[in-house]
């Protein structure tokens, strides 16, 4: 009822928060190509590619090295030509630190490309063979989530409304809009063929009020009223799916529910890029715009980097580090990644390096001031969830909604105590999901053990029978003999 | 009088109403001590397996901190659920140890089958002079094949360490 | 290059508790000030017994819990607590009247609940209550608004109980017309009295009017949430205007009660502690209008005078209870 009490005028969706910008958009640079290319086996959880080259293998660029080998899974393609030299244990751009397998690619520097098979009459093309394009072309969500882009633009249910995210709300990070300036046409282009796949009537281009000059440029290439360009309001996390939605249509994405069950479906903008270059230009997905930036680099720029590129010979195109290097990001400061060494190789959804200072500050206790409960897009309770995962107790946790939680780290940001809130809330997730997991094996061992039980008893109960026969079959064998006897 | 009569009965109708209709639903005991188990049907608690164990516990034939994989989390469950003290895990069952399945080095296996029919959960495939395979996902970690193999070609692997099965609880 | 790995968000708090408490303390200034201006050096005075008492407690009760002393003293909680304490009794009780209120909020009120964040009552407030209960007499007598105390007459007063001279001290205007009332006045009549300012005690309203002033820095800078401190005024008007439109001869006005006692120091700096009020969006405006018509019940149908701290600390007893059932709506 007193709701309208609450709502900020400028907001549009629940909570976030207004962050600095820190956005250096320059012209996108082509850095020297690494001496060594390095693509991790290991896709995203539980998705796996396996290699289909040999050590001593010569690759063009384009060429696929590895094929999918589960079911969300999508083939890596070489980003320039040379030998492959190696597959074996790399550590990867991955929260675990954790090393695993990785082809090693060493460029020859001549980048003989692969022939390209482009596909222009698109609209003449049915949406099965466009997705499969997309999908062989190795494409996934590169906003960050990776999830394979064939797979979601097979939609089950009608979809009304297409949105391409070029909201980019994460402080320091500029490479979507840095593309859109320079490919504002081609992004255009590619929005019209996930429209055509999807067949929605209905497209918006989402981008932040801080982004003018992106603005203009998308808004110029448009020569179609089916794709729309609407402002939202900088506030982090506006690029949040959910939030996004509500900030365009004013809609509300019920919590549990996932955003095409309500007829949505988001893109990211460099995704669309990349869809324009699989279909028109048949080219897979090799390169992508990347933000190097932070305190830590001597020139921060955005890059046209080759995904599978060591983090170090980036640094190096931007001049290298200065004394403030202490920490490395992979993606934004608000959701990014720390990663422990630069010897680590940029995967496709890598959108950003960010090289900072470390900033630590000491944790007090909560004061229960309720600021993490008003930032939050989620509308959570952070202190309570706080209170629940400190105390061990899951199923409170569960109960109060900890798995919607989308770990932006607004109630980080805000907390005058400094709590670590999200780190709190990921190690209660992993605890829950383990928990779950533990659970079902102790059924599945149960079950078999049960199975097994039965089955000995049953063998048991069958000998027994068996011997019963024969014991009456022998008596009465006995008996007639006996008669016989006595006749 | 009639009317004090009539109040009660009706409320005494409620009662037995509400009891009836609000009555919750529980799992017999031993059924809610053996969830609290781990299923590994290792035996270390000296039964048979974790039901059994359950049943002695419901009977008061066994203590509460007999079972090394369940581990003091485990005792605290149980001793939560029956009310009893809690107490550190005998010794004397085991220690528990860090999560690891069995594997066979294939090179050495026999194919004897003397392996299979102690596993509590049926996860070893293998016939008579074929070589035998663990199934590592149903796999409880209990130990009872390793003795019996004539030429201890079973080992303990601890779960390895991956991206895929990376947690932030391994983060600390 | 190696680097050492944590988990995001990278970007550091702008927030700290330090920064809160130094906002209240400073909001807290304007009303010293005034305070200072008219009746001199005594609340100065009972301000260092308390700081000095309050950070003394602190210390001690730190190095027997092994925490870490310079952080959790710099975060100022202390410090307000003290000035709190100081603020809300009279500002001529005897110098062992807050050095005891302080050393109790400290340490029984705080660190036996396991200190900052965990305390249920507001501490200043479970203080000023003890100190009601034990010591009435002290606690009950205020320093007359005609008597200015210059540094010596202050010091004497407070560490020698030697009254320097007469008409020192003084009843209240909520204390004169509840007892006046009970003798059968008329309100208009007791309002014609030497006490009254404009609307309520002469001088001391004008205290409150700076800590209405020192609330509204603290809105306009976010430190405080808007509902609690208007549910309490909201609380405390509404029961007044009703009862005033009644009856105005034996109901005071609700501009008198705005202006008297404690009810603007405690809807802006008391009420809107964070440890112990109410967190949730709802809960906030159901603690405050709790808040606001127990000070008026208390006042009008109960034994004490003024009821702030009474108030907060049953509200205070609720306010887990409140966002239990609202569950953060």
């Amino acid at each position: 009822m007193f709701d309208f009490l609450w709502r900020k005028k400028t907001a549009s969706f629940t909570g976030g928060i207004i962050l600095d910008g820190h956005k250096h958009v320059s012209k996108i640079i082509t850095p020297p190509i690494a001496k060594e290319l390095v693509y991790p086996l290991f896709l995203a959880s539980n998705r796996y590619a396996k290699s289909c080259v040999k050590i001593g293998d010569y690759v063009k660029k384009g060429q696929v090295i590895a094929t999918p080998d589960s079911p969300l899974s999508t083939p890596i393609h070489a980003a320039s030509s040379g030998t492959i030299t190696a597959i074996e244990k790399r550590l990867i751009a991955h929260p675990s630190g954790l090393a695993e397998n990785c082809i090693i690619l060493q460029t020859d520097g001549l980048e003989t490309v692969l022939e390209a098979e482009p596909c222009l009459d698109y609209q003449q093309q049915n949406r099965e063979f466009l997705r499969e394009k997309i999908h062989l072309a190795g494409i996934v969500g590169l906003g960050g989530a990776a999830f394979p882009t064939a797979k979601k633009l097979n939609n089950s249910q009608p979809i009304h409304t297409l949105i391409i995210n070029a909201a980019e709300c994460e402080p320091y990070i500029s490479c979507d809009e840095s593309l859109a300036i320079r490919s504002a046409k081609n992004i255009i282009q590619g929005t019209l063929i996930i429209q055509h796949i999807l067949q929605t009537a209905r497209c918006i281009i989402a981008i932040e009020d801080s982004k003018p000059e992106a603005y203009a440029a998308l808004l110029s290439a448009i020569k179609t009223t089916d794709i729309q360009i609407q402002k939202v309001p900088s506030i982090y996390p506006a690029g949040g799916e959910k939030q996004l939605i509500q900030a365009i249509t004013g809609q509300k994405i019920p919590a549990q529910k996932l955003i095409f069950e309500s007829g949505f479906i988001c893109q990211n903008i460099a995704t669309s890029f990349a869809i324009y270059q699989a279909i028109i230009l048949g080219m897979p997905l090799t390169e992508r715009v990347i933000t190097v930036t932070g305190a830590g680099i001597k020139q921060a720029q955005n890059l046209q980097a080759k995904i599978g590129t060591p983090i170090k010979d980036l640094v190096q195109a931007c001049q290298g580090y200065t004394n403030h290097a202490e920490q490395l990001i992979m993606g934004g400061p608000m959701m990014g990644i720390a990663l422990a060494s630069d010897d680590i190789a940029i995967i496709k959804t890598s959108n950003c390096l960010l090289i900072e200072p470390l900033k630590q500050a000491d944790t007090q206790p909560c004061i229960r001031c309720g600021d993490c409960a008003e930032v939050c897009p989620s509308e959570l309770l952070p202190q309570q969830l706080y209170w629940y995962s400190r105390s061990q107790e899951w199923d409170n946790c569960t109960d109060y909604q900890l798995a919607d939680c989308i770990e932006c780290g607004c109630c980080d940001v805000v907390c005058p105590s400094k709590i670590p809130l999200v780190q709190a809330f990921r190690i209660a997730k992993a605890e829950i999901t383990q928990k779950h997991r533990q659970t079902e094996q102790a059924a599945l061992a149960k079950e078999r053990f049960e199975n097994q039980q039965h089955r000995k008893l049953r063998i048991a109960q069958e000998k027994a029978q068996q011997l019963a026969k024969r014991k009456a079959a022998i008596e009465k064998m006995k008996a007639a003999a006996a008669q016989r006897k006595l006749n | 009088m009639l009317v004090l009569c009539l109040i009660f009965a009706f409320l005494g109708l409620l009662l037995g109403y509400a009891y009836k209709k609000l009555k919750v639903q529980s799992d017999p005991l031993v059924e809610q001590i053996n969830d609290l188990l781990p299923q590994t049907q290792c035996g270390q608690c000296n039964y048979i397996g974790c039901k059994p164990y359950a049943e002695a516990i419901a009977n008061n034939e066994a203590e509460i901190n007999q079972c090394p994989p369940n581990g003091e989390a485990g005792i605290l469950a149980l001793a939560n659920l029956l009310g009893k003290e809690v107490k550190p895990l005998n010794p004397e069952f085991g220690e528990q140890k860090a999560p690891a399945v069995a594997f066979i080095i294939e090179q050495d296996c026999i194919g004897c089958v003397k392996c299979i029919p102690p596993c509590p959960v049926d996860a070893i495939l293998g016939a008579s002079k074929q070589m035998h395979t663990v199934i590592a996902a149903e796999c409880t970690g209990c130990e009872l094949c390793i003795s019996p193999c004539p030429v201890d070609c079973i080992i303990m692997r601890p779960l390895e360490k991956s991206a895929n099965h990376w947690q932030w609880t391994d983060h600390v | 290059m190696q680097f050492p790995t944590s988990c995001s968000p990278f970007t550091p708090s702008n927030n700290s508790v330090q920064r809160i408490m130094f906002h209240v303390i400073a909001a807290l200034l304007p009303a010293i000030a005034v305070q200072f201006w008219f009746f001199g050096f005594s609340i100065l005075m009972q301000i260092c017994l308390a700081i000095g008492t309050a950070l003394l407690t602190e210390a001690l009760c730190l190095t027997a819990r092994k925490r870490d002393i310079v952080s959790a003293l710099s975060d100022g909680s202390a410090l307000l607590t003290a000035l709190l304490i100081a603020i809300a009794i009279p500002s001529i009780a005897p110098w062992w009247v807050v050095i005891t209120g302080t050393l109790f909020a400290i340490l029984i009120a705080k660190h036996i609940y396991g200190g900052l964040g965990y305390n249920p009552f507001n501490p200043a407030m479970a203080a000023y209550v003890f100190l009601l209960i034990s010591f009435p007499l002290q606690m009950t007598q205020w320093q007359s608004p005609f008597a200015f105390l210059d540094f010596s007459n202050a010091f004497q007063l407070i560490f020698s109980e030697q009254i320097a001279f007469d008409g020192t001290t003084s009843a209240t205007v909520l204390d004169l017309t509840k007892t006046q009332l009970h003798l059968g006045q008329n309100l208009a009549n007791i309002q014609q009295q030497a006490l009254f300012g404009f609307i309520a005690d002469k001088n001391r309203e004008l205290i409150n009017l700076a800590y209405l002033l020192g609330g509204l820095f603290l809105l306009h800078k976010k430190i405080i949430h808007w509902a609690i401190p208007t549910a309490v005024i909201l609380g405390l008007l509404i029961p007044a205007s009703i009862a005033y439109s009644i009856d105005n001869s034996l109901y005071s006005s609700p501009t008198f009660h705005l202006m008297a006692g404690a009810t603007l120091c405690c809807a802006f700096f008391i009420a809107t502690d964070p440890v112990t009020a109410s967190s949730s969006k709802k809960g906030r405006l159901i603690y405050g209008l709790l808040i606001g018509s127990l000070i008026y019940c208390i006042r009008t149908w109960g034994g004490y005078p003024d009821a702030a701290a009474f108030a907060v600390l049953l509200a205070n007893l609720s306010a887990p209870s409140i966002d239990y059932y609202l569950k953060g709506k």
